[in-house]
């Protein structure tokens, strides 16, 4: 309820109005909080994406999610249901960072791997193995490598599910990539 | 003495600080075993491979169970601020944590506390830490990879996950990417720049390019980096020159690499026994 204050309180103020195009950003507690509101906002039909948060309420290894700024409400609504309120809402995308974008690809013959970011994914074309996960810092690496590694890419767990930090997004994103490339 | 600080991937793992040993493929703490499959045991191995060749004291180890959600690392990094000021390590490698901006400051007012700075190495998520905490210059040493490199060359990122893609991360743009980090304060004095060639690098210039031997197929190889950094860590605590550190540990991953003779499915285990092989090989 703070966080509906807070939105019309600063549009009373600014005496703004409202735009089809107006953002706002939800922070939440950490990044696993951030992957599964994304993925129940997604799966309630919202149109969101995940983003960092602005330098002043940054801490380190966060993540934030871009919502549009009409639906705030029917939002929170939802994320409420799912007990999982943002911890704070924010009615400006000034100075959002916007997570990587670019693959890089490389075919070892057998293999092949796939960056994003800081992470890496290896497969096994023809049995479709996960072999090897690399690069990232978080402590979340490690443990990701140790759940995937030896799973085939269409049965092992996704970074999703058991990550939690933005490496463990990273390599999510390279997951759904290199499933991309090698799945029919 | 060394000391590695750093996470392992359990949560039930209770915080440890004291000795450490290798037995096979695991790492012997005081009253537990853990493998070395890759990470910060990783690191400590390979680490303990060049201790064993030089009869040195083996390093002590700081380690939190943290599979990401951050409390072990926290709980570390509260030990950490009581414990450092009291302690006279020679060498601090800062390995797996959750990067957290506030927790580096306060670590390194607490390194300021100790009788005796020592040389501060930092890889993986503490390097993080000390980039985006404006803590970078305050290190002597980081061992980033490509992906790290164009972080630390972005003064806006707080993690490599936001690097700005104008930054190309390609091996042929390290000199770019390396006066871009220092220009803007977010390098340390040294860096290993991990990749298909290892690039000393002294305050803003390569002074020395590894290539050989070259072996394609480490690259998707997890933990190869961390046995670059642990091998690196030894070696200056055993004495050696930090250039020729860091020439020296990136032949000896390299060395170790190829006579282990990888695919892309090898595992970070069978590469580190054969560290100490390499290292005759120098």
């Amino acid at each position: 309820m703070g966080i509906l204050k807070k939105l019309f309180k600063g549009k009373e103020e600014s005496s703004q109005v409202v735009s089809c195009n107006d953002k706002a950003i939800l922070l939440f507690e950490n990044t696993s909080e951030v992957i599964r509101a994304e993925n129940i906002l997604k799966e309630n039909g919202y149109t969101i994406r995940v983003v960092g948060p602005p330098a002043h309420v940054r801490k380190g290894c966060d993540l934030a999610i871009e919502i549009p700024l009409l639906h705030t409400m029917g939002i929170l609504k939802v994320l409420n249901s799912y007990g999982l309120p943002p911890l704070d809402w924010l009615p400006s995308d000034n100075g959002k960072l916007k997570p990587v974008d670019l693959f890089h690809i490389k075919d070892f013959g057998r293999y092949l791997m796939v960056r994003a970011a800081n992470m890496k994914i290896t497969v096994h074309k023809a049995s479709l193995t996960i072999v090897n996960v690399s690069g990232g810092g978080c402590p979340d690496v490690p443990y990701l490598a140790a759940m995937m590694v030896g799973k085939k890419l269409n049965e092992a767990i996704e970074p999703r599910l058991i990550g939690h930090t933005l490496c463990g997004y990273a390599l999510q994103l390279a997951y759904d990539k290199i499933k991309e490339l090698c799945l029919p | 003495m060394l000391a590695i600080i750093g996470t392992v991937p359990d949560e039930e793992f209770k915080l440890y600080a004291g000795e450490v040993s290798l037995e096979g493929e695991s790492l012997v703490l005081k009253d537990r075993r853990i493998p070395i499959q890759r990470g910060t045991p990783a690191l400590i191995a390979s680490a303990i491979k060049i201790f064993e060749l030089f009869g040195k004291t083996l390093p002590f180890v700081y380690l939190a169970g943290d599979t990401g959600r951050g409390n072990g690392s926290k709980r570390l990094y509260e030990f950490l601020v009581n414990d450092l000021k009291n302690r006279t390590f020679t060498t601090l490698t800062f390995h797996y944590l959750l990067p957290d901006a506030d927790w580096c400051n306060k670590i390194l007012f607490s390194i300021d506390e100790m009788p005796l700075r020592p040389f501060l190495i930092a890889d993986a998520g503490f390097m993080y830490a000390a980039k985006m905490s404006g803590n970078a210059t305050s290190f002597d040493l980081f061992t980033p990879d490509i992906g790290e490199l164009a972080f630390l060359a972005d003064e806006e990122a707080p993690h490599p996950f936001y690097t700005r893609g104008f930054l190309l991360q390609e091996e042929d743009k390290v000199e770019e990417l390396v006066q871009r980090a220092y220009a803007h304060g977010n390098a340390s004095k040294y860096l290993l720049v991990k990749g298909r060639a290892d690039c000393v690098v002294k305050e803003g210039k390569i002074i020395e390019t590894i290539s050989e031997p070259m072996v394609e197929t480490l690259e998707p190889i997890g933990g190869t980096g961390d046995t670059l950094t642990g091998i690196l860590s030894a070696l200056i605590e055993c004495g050696y020159a930090l250039e020729t550190a860091c020439i020296t540990a990136s032949r000896i991953n390299r060395l170790a690499g190829k006579r282990a003779n990888p695919d892309p499915s090898t595992q970070i285990g069978d590469i580190i026994k054969y560290i100490p092989e390499a290292f005759k090989l120098i």
